[in-house]
């Protein structure tokens, strides 16, 4: 079927089955390698893209459902690639392998977005769907609690 | 250490590129001269071929190649950091370029925590040897003493006329030039390092964070083709017919067929291919696939069968030990306290995030392959040998690994995409693997079955102690992939009257090292019990084991001729006082120091804990490296374990190349240890494992990881040795005893969550 929506600010149409996950359409048929697969069944949430404004697991999302959304990937996270979250990966030199990145920083992304000074608890709900093998979280953990000090306002609180 | 496979005469190669820069090139084979210190009989020195590590352009410009497989541990920022170094260069002027395999960058792998240990050396060599000619290069042109030059910065300076030159004005001379002997290289004085010891950040971490195309499943090139490849459930059984006909009227499906493999599980095993014009449409074509199996001898095996076997072969230890010091049995009849207990611990998955894909295109004979390994050699071994092709006719790109844990040892993927683009002929083909093939099909940690028996004398001292080891046959004579056990295993050469039997069971799953390989599960087995004893013994574990390692070594006793295993076999006594993989000598003085910082750093027996929080110790040797461990856990009444902190406090010699990437390896080994420990087990039933996704082999989640992690690296007079691997065998024992501790209960069989733990 063909799908039309947007990807980081861009209309695109794809021509796919109706049951093809958005996580293959962003990798396959748009080349927008960021989103990774890891299990490519909602456990490991190295796919994690937003829609509509909302983190998700893009492996989850099939294509009829995404007819007229809006979708961002890592890709389209910051024009400048300057996200707090990603200048503050940087400065923490969070990856490892790295191959979980994109999903841990989209969803710390979306939990940023709705909440700008999240506390420990918060953090750990937010982010206990994206598993990093490599066992990064103290300093995924860090490079949040840097950037929501970047994007807090910092008076009347 | 000494490398001592340096060709003195032909060690630096130097040639002029274009436009006036340079290029150094070495010949180094630090694998071999690493090995053959230790091995007798061992590999013939592979030929020595020359490296291009440098680029130096006429503009200054300085590219160094990071040659080894990059999964995560940092080894594409610390070799070029090692290099830059000696060069004397600043770190943020150098650009790293990924080598490929190429024999002229030498040894090109990752495992074992090698990299180090082998690459130290000729990788000072090369940077000094290269500073060494720019500054000749300059002597030369200012017709003054090299004695009067100094560098820095990338520019060789003469104080007395205040003239200076840019490397890369000077590189053209210095591509004329004849490079030094090594051995009169002056290597900077450490306290001189400007970017060794820094803590530095990962070469790539801009392009992760940014998304950025890197690893294997990245791969897009022109015209490419996607697989699926349906293994046969059971391992090792065939494909002998599949619905092919109807599978290719399916939409995208281009080619599908049968191929027969080899009888190496961690080569091409037998399985259907289906190509398709996009992955998914593969995928979705997979789910119609009806294939019949001859399932082969493995179809009755099972870990049930396993736990039955293991019990009916402890009572009764094997005609010959492998290794066999004092008399045991007199030893624990005059003990004032023997202990006695069973321990287990299951198969695990690797469980990298990265699922197993390769692509290739074998055109005109040739086969060009993009994948991760961390044998990429190996990769093109197995790749020529089974589809009977030249190693030079085989060329393999090396991408950044998401994740390997010893999984990319094995090369299963990369064969199994070169036998379906060679049968596909002339375009590019990416393989797949989907999660549960991934889970299904590994080369899995194996279990093991340790029957332990010691006893303490009235001081608290261990007199006597004997395991009967009971591991897995492939083949009926020797332990199968990772499995094996040596007699020189700690406490082996400690305790004067020891014993160590092992017995096998056979068994037909494929079985492979992942991190700290043996050790993993050893030091579990082997930091519990002796916890045990402890507590048998009324001692603090910390002291008791300080004691322990104080204990005069034992030369071991000879076994009987006919029974003696070949050195570096399984089974085999180490030099003395063994253990590690493989076999290195334990020096006790330098585990006592890491025992004794960790016990200061954790406050070890100084803090009041809350009822329900204990703290437990465990250390152990492995990759050269000595780790001692601190786990503070708490435990409530519904079993849900939290631990609060970790202490870690290690010795890998005299320099810690990247302290930012070694805190990251010491953070994940916890972390890795922690998965271990909890939630992951694989069980096998008719031939074939039992779990397909990670919610049933769980990986530990962010809230359920320590907050703290506190590392301490004791610097000593050795040489500067791997952190891959050493600091993840203590974590399980550590956190383990810290359960008992807290809770009274002993932790004999792996994984928790089987005896009705969860993380809080």
């Amino acid at each position: 079927m063909k799908v039309d929506f947007t990807v980081n600010g861009k209309a695109v149409s794809v021509d796919v089955p109706p049951d093809m996950p958005l996580l293959w359409i962003l990798r396959d048929n748009l080349n927008l390698k960021g989103t990774k697969f890891g299990c490519g069944e909602g456990q490991c949430g190295a796919c994690t893209v937003h829609l509509r404004g909302r983190a998700v697991r893009s492996c989850q999302v099939e294509a009829k459902t995404v007819a007229g959304a809006t979708v961002t990937t890592i890709e389209g996270l910051s024009p400048t690639g300057n996200h707090p979250l990603q200048v503050a990966w940087r400065e923490v030199d969070v990856p490892e392998c790295g191959y979980c990145q994109a999903g841990q920083i989209m969803a710390a992304a979306a939990l940023l977005s709705t909440n700008d000074k999240p506390s420990d608890s918060d953090i750990d709900t937010a982010m206990s769907g994206n598993i990093c093998r490599c066992g990064t979280y103290l300093r995924i953990r860090e490079g949040i609690k840097r950037a929501a000090k970047v994007t807090a306002p910092t008076t009347g609180r | 250490m000494t490398l001592a496979a340096i060709d003195r005469r032909s060690f630096l190669r130097v040639t002029a590129i274009a436009g006036g820069g340079m290029m150094i090139a070495a010949y180094i084979d630090p694998v071999t001269g690493l090995f053959a210190q230790g091995r007798q009989g061992g590999p013939p020195a592979p030929a020595l071929v020359p490296n291009a590590f440098i680029r130096i352009a006429p503009d200054g410009k300085v590219t160094i190649i990071g040659k080894n497989p990059e999964i995560g541990q940092g080894i594409k920022t610390t070799l070029p950091m090692i290099i830059a170094d000696e060069l004397d260069v600043d770190w943020a002027s150098v650009t790293v370029e990924q080598g490929d395999l190429d024999a002229k960058y030498g040894g090109q792998s990752a495992g074992g925590s090698t990299a180090i240990p082998t690459n130290w050396t000729p990788m000072r060599q090369i940077g000094a040897g290269a500073r060494q000619m720019l500054m000749a290069a300059a002597a030369a042109q200012w017709s003054v003493p090299e004695s009067e030059l100094t560098t820095a910065s990338g520019r060789v300076m003469h104080a007395a006329s205040k003239r200076s030159a840019g490397y890369g004005e000077l590189a053209a001379k210095a591509a004329a030039l004849t490079p030094p002997d090594p051995a009169t290289l002056k290597l900077k004085d450490p306290k001189d390092f400007k970017i060794i010891g820094q803590r530095t950040k990962a070469v790539d971490v801009d392009s992760i964070v940014t998304g950025k195309p890197l690893y294997g499943l990245d791969i897009n090139l022109p015209g490419q083709l996607y697989a699926v490849y349906e293994k046969c459930p059971v391992f090792g059984g065939k494909a002998t017919a599949a619905n092919l006909d109807h599978i290719k009227t399916l939409p995208g499906v281009k080619h599908a067929f049968i191929i027969d493999g080899t009888e190496q599980l961690a080569g091409l095993v037998g399985g259907v291919a289906i190509v398709a014009d996009s992955w998914w449409l593969a995928q979705s074509a997979r789910q119609q696939l009806k294939v019949t199996w001859n399932e082969g001898k493995a179809a009755t095996d099972s870990t049930e069968a396993f736990n039955a076997k293991a019990a009916e072969l402890a009572p009764t230890l094997p005609a010959t030990a492998g290794r066999s010091d004092g008399d045991v049995d007199a030893a624990l009849k005059g003990a004032a306290q023997v202990v006695e207990a069973a321990y287990a611990y299951p198969f695990l998955n690797h469980a990298q995030i990265e699922p197993m894909n390769a692509t290739a295109k074998f055109a005109d004979g040739k086969m060009e392959i993009w994948a991760g390994t961390q044998t990429p050699a190996g990769a093109r071994n197995t790749v020529a040998m089974t589809l009977s092709l030249q190693p030079t006719d085989i060329n393999i790109h090396m991408v950044r690994i998401g994740g390997a844990f010893g999984r990319r040892l094995y090369n299963e993927q990369i064969v199994e995409a070169a036998a379906i683009a060679k049968q596909v002929g002339g375009v590019p083909v990416q393989l797949r693997w989907t999660r549960a093939d991934d889970m299904t099909h590994d080369q899995f940690r194996p279990a093991g079955y340790h029957n332990l028996k010691a006893g303490v004398d009235a001081s608290g001292k261990i007199v006597g102690w004997r395991n009967h080891f009971i591991t897995f046959t492939a083949n009926g004579t020797s332990a199968t992939g990772s499995s094996g056990m040596g007699g020189g295993e700690f406490p082996g050469g400690w305790i004067p009257n020891f014993a160590f039997y092992q017995s096998m069971i056979p068994f037909g799953v494929p079985t492979g090292a992942m991190r700290a390989p043996g050790s993993n599960a050893i030091a579990f087995v082997i930091q519990s019990f002796i916890d045990e004893l402890a507590h048998a013994a009324k001692k603090d574990p910390l002291q008791f084991r300080l004691d322990l390692l104080a204990m005069p070594a034992v030369t071991p006793t000879p076994p009987p001729a006919a029974a003696a295993p070949a050195a570096g076999a399984p089974g085999a006594p180490g030099p003395g006082r063994g253990g590690g993989a493989p076999a290195q000598g334990f020096d006790s003085a330098r585990m006592r120091g890491v025992l004794e910082l960790v016990r200061d750093k954790s406050g070890w027996g100084t803090r009041k804990l809350p009822a329900g929080t204990g703290m437990g110790v465990a250390f152990h040797f492995s990759h050269r490296g000595y780790f001692a461990e601190v786990a503070e856990v708490s435990v409530d009444a519904q079993k849900r374990v939290k631990v609060n902190k970790v202490w870690v406090a290690g010795d890998i010699g005299s320099q810690i190349i990247n302290p930012l990437h070694a805190e990251s390896q010491v953070h994940g080994s916890v972390i890795d240890g922690m998965s271990h420990l909890m939630s992951f087990e694989i069980t096998i039933a008719n031939g074939r494992a039992v779990q397909k996704s990670l919610d049933e082999h769980v990986p530990l989640r962010m809230r359920q990881a320590p907050r703290e992690i506190e590392t301490h690296f004791l610097t000593t007079n050795n040489p500067p040795t791997g952190l891959g691997e050493p600091a993840l065998p203590p974590v399980l024992p550590a956190v383990a005893n810290a359960i008992f501790a807290a809770t009274g209960t002993r932790v004999r069989t792996l994984p928790l969550a089987k005896l009705g733990f969860r993380w809080a």
